[in-house]
């Protein structure tokens, strides 16, 4: 594209570009406000408002969450919530899809009305609670995953993306004496990843977010994944009034610097991976937008 | 090879009853409905089964009694819903929480796209991408927490900025006044930067010599978005505003339910937090229950019709 140069042009650039940079900064700034904070003591933030570089460095913050084991417990359960939640759902998401994704299977269309119906109507919160509790899930672990084990969005995008390889390839194997089993795990896996690794990604960071299936099927406050952890310490210790369930660990309200290290701590996987997820998601929502 | 056999056999066959024909195809792919199984019994089981546990609504549910012997009382706890002056609370709400939506939000992620389009320095617009992104990966939870340390009455960064420009504290976190621009913030902070990507999309389709011919014609940069961009995007625009429409129920519960307190509650309470409080707390189930139906029934009603109002003005749906 051939640039204009006139006045006006270059004007309209400093301010778009100045803009830009700030909404950029104001964005990203409180991330670094939290995380600096946790790395410095309550005085030095009482002080000194806005920190962003500590002028007095300390782990005081990180030593007092990780002086009980409540945070470790927390971490513990997200991170097996997350690993064997992905897989879980992983693993089911990908078989329903390439079933569904054979267009010689008699019944697909009925199925598939199905998955897309529960996209636009559900049984609601309390019929969904009485299931749960029916099933026996009620705090248990596997109530953060099992009721959740299979998002319909995701389980069209691994199907459309199933649909769209050469027929040929499924073909071949047939021939070759390829089971349908053999076929899903030797060939159409293998040169799905880019798909798998984007659906893998939605799911691990829906499974590290989640709070309210917690809050919902899990009384039992020792099997609370980090992000319920968080809403105890800072969001209800903020003086609201509510839930106090589970707060006998943090008797007096923490200071700040805490609560910052408790939010670098459930805030901080994410931060990990987000280059991963900004090359996959970015994919991923375009997907979403294509008819299923 | 014995399978391919067989298939051939059942090509070369014709005049086998078409029945038969079928449980051949069925007992054919038995693997498939193996892989589907599994899935299959999940929307069942946590899908279908509490879709059928709406009829709740019409009993009088007793954990003891369980779905089936629970008393019948047909429509007494809708008659009661709509007799609840909390019912026109929670729907004035709801609806004046969608109309910040619409008018605080909405336009943002649009302007943002338009902003980030005109950057012709591809690094820059990496950077400011990256920035803006982040926030739609963090949890509500994490969202949260981020705005109540910062705005707390006890040494939030905020207060404290107030009380050095000289202004009084402001206790953000439980008054009636800042709950819904507290919520819209965190609506715009988490979400504007990923709403972009469907319009920066549409706008990498546009042909760059409409730009070209527009500055032939001496127009200015804002003209050329003003005539050229905006009108390009209207499609994908009005699309996303008519489902935006038919989202009105669905304010976010996991985002409502944390800022939800009580001195907030006559400005915050929606649908769903009340089935929540009605249901889960104060064990209401089959009130909550026609409370949550009589909302996913509008929400269907909203829904499809915004999708066949989508498909009118020439777009594609999205079911």
């Amino acid at each position: 594209m051939v640039q204009d140069k006139t006045a006006g042009s270059r004007i309209f650039d400093i301010v778009n570009y100045t803009l830009l940079a700030l909404i950029g900064l104001i964005t990203f700034l409180p991330f670094v406000h939290i995380i600096a904070g946790s790395f410095t003591t309550a005085t030095e933030l009482a002080q000194k408002q806005f920190v962003i570089i500590p002028s007095v460095w300390s782990l005081d913050a990180y030593r007092y969450i990780f002086s009980t084991n409540t945070i470790f417990r927390a971490l513990g359960v997200s991170v097996g919530v997350t690993l064997f939640g992905t897989l879980f759902s992983m693993l089911l998401t990908a078989l329903m899809a390439y079933g569904l994704s054979r267009k010689d299977l008699v019944g697909r269309s009925g199925i598939m009305f199905m998955v897309v119906f529960t996209m636009l109507f559900n049984g609601g919160l309390i019929p969904t609670f009485l299931v749960v509790k029916e099933v026996g899930l009620i705090d248990s672990l596997a109530a953060l995953v099992v009721p959740t084990a299979i998002n319909a969005f995701n389980l069209i995008i691994m199907r459309n993306f199933f649909q769209n390889l050469p027929d040929g390839i499924e073909e071949s194997a047939k021939i070759d004496g390829c089971s349908d089993w053999g076929t899903l795990f030797k060939i159409v896996i293998p040169l799905s990843m880019p798909a798998i690794a984007t659906i893998s990604l939605f799911y691990a960071v829906t499974y590290w977010n989640t709070y309210i299936t917690a809050i919902l099927y899990l009384n039992d406050s020792t099997k609370w994944p980090v992000q319920v952890i968080l809403r105890q310490i800072v969001i209800l210790a903020s003086g609201l009034t509510g839930d106090t369930s589970g707060m006998d660990d943090f008797v007096r309200p923490p200071e700040q610097t805490v609560k910052m290290a408790v939010i670098v701590v459930a805030t901080l996987p994410i931060l990990c991976v987000y280059p991963f997820l900004q090359k996959h998601f970015a994919k991923g929502a375009l997907l979403g937008s294509i008819k299923g | 090879m014995q399978d391919t056999a067989a298939n051939n056999a059942v090509v070369v066959q014709p005049k086998l009853k078409k029945n038969t024909d079928l449980m051949r195809r069925i007992l054919k792919n038995r693997a498939l409905y193996l892989m589907i199984l599994p899935g299959f019994l999940f929307f069942v089981i946590f899908k279908y089964i509490p879709m059928a546990g709406i009829v709740i609504a019409f009993q009088d549910y007793q954990p003891y009694l369980g779905f089936f012997n629970s008393p019948w009382v047909g429509w007494k706890h809708f008659e009661r819903l709509f007799s609840d002056p909390m019912f026109f609370t929670i729907l004035r709400n709801t609806l004046v929480l969608f109309f910040f939506n619409l008018a605080f939000y909405f336009p943002v992620p649009i302007i943002l796209a338009l902003m980030l389009n005109e950057v012709r320095r591809e690094y820059f617009k990496r950077f400011v991408q990256t920035l803006v992104y982040i926030p739609h990966f963090m949890s509500w939870v994490i969202i949260v927490s981020i705005s109540f340390v910062m705005l707390s009455m006890d040494r939030g960064i905020i207060n404290e900025l107030l009380v050095m420009m000289g202004f009084e504290k402001v206790n953000f976190l439980m008054s009636n006044e800042w709950f819904r621009p507290m919520y819209i913030m965190q609506v715009i902070w988490r979400e504007a930067g990923w709403g972009t990507i469907i319009y920066l999309a549409a706008m990498a389709a546009i042909d760059p010599g409409l730009y070209e011919a527009a500055r032939m014609d001496g127009a200015n940069r804002l003209r050329q978005i003003w005539h050229i961009t905006l009108p390009s995007i209207r499609s994908v625009i009005v699309v996303l505003l008519i489902l935006k429409i038919g989202d009105v129920l669905e304010l976010g519960f996991e985002h409502i339910y944390l800022l939800l307190n009580s001195m907030n509650r006559e400005v915050a309470e929606i649908f769903d937090t009340y089935v929540y409080t009605a249901g889960l707390r104060q064990g209401q189930f089959s009130y909550s229950t026609a409370v949550g139906f009589f909302k996913s029934i509008v929400g269907l009603i909203l829904v499809m019709g915004a999708n066949w109002l989508a498909k009118k003005v020439g777009e594609e749906g999205i079911y």
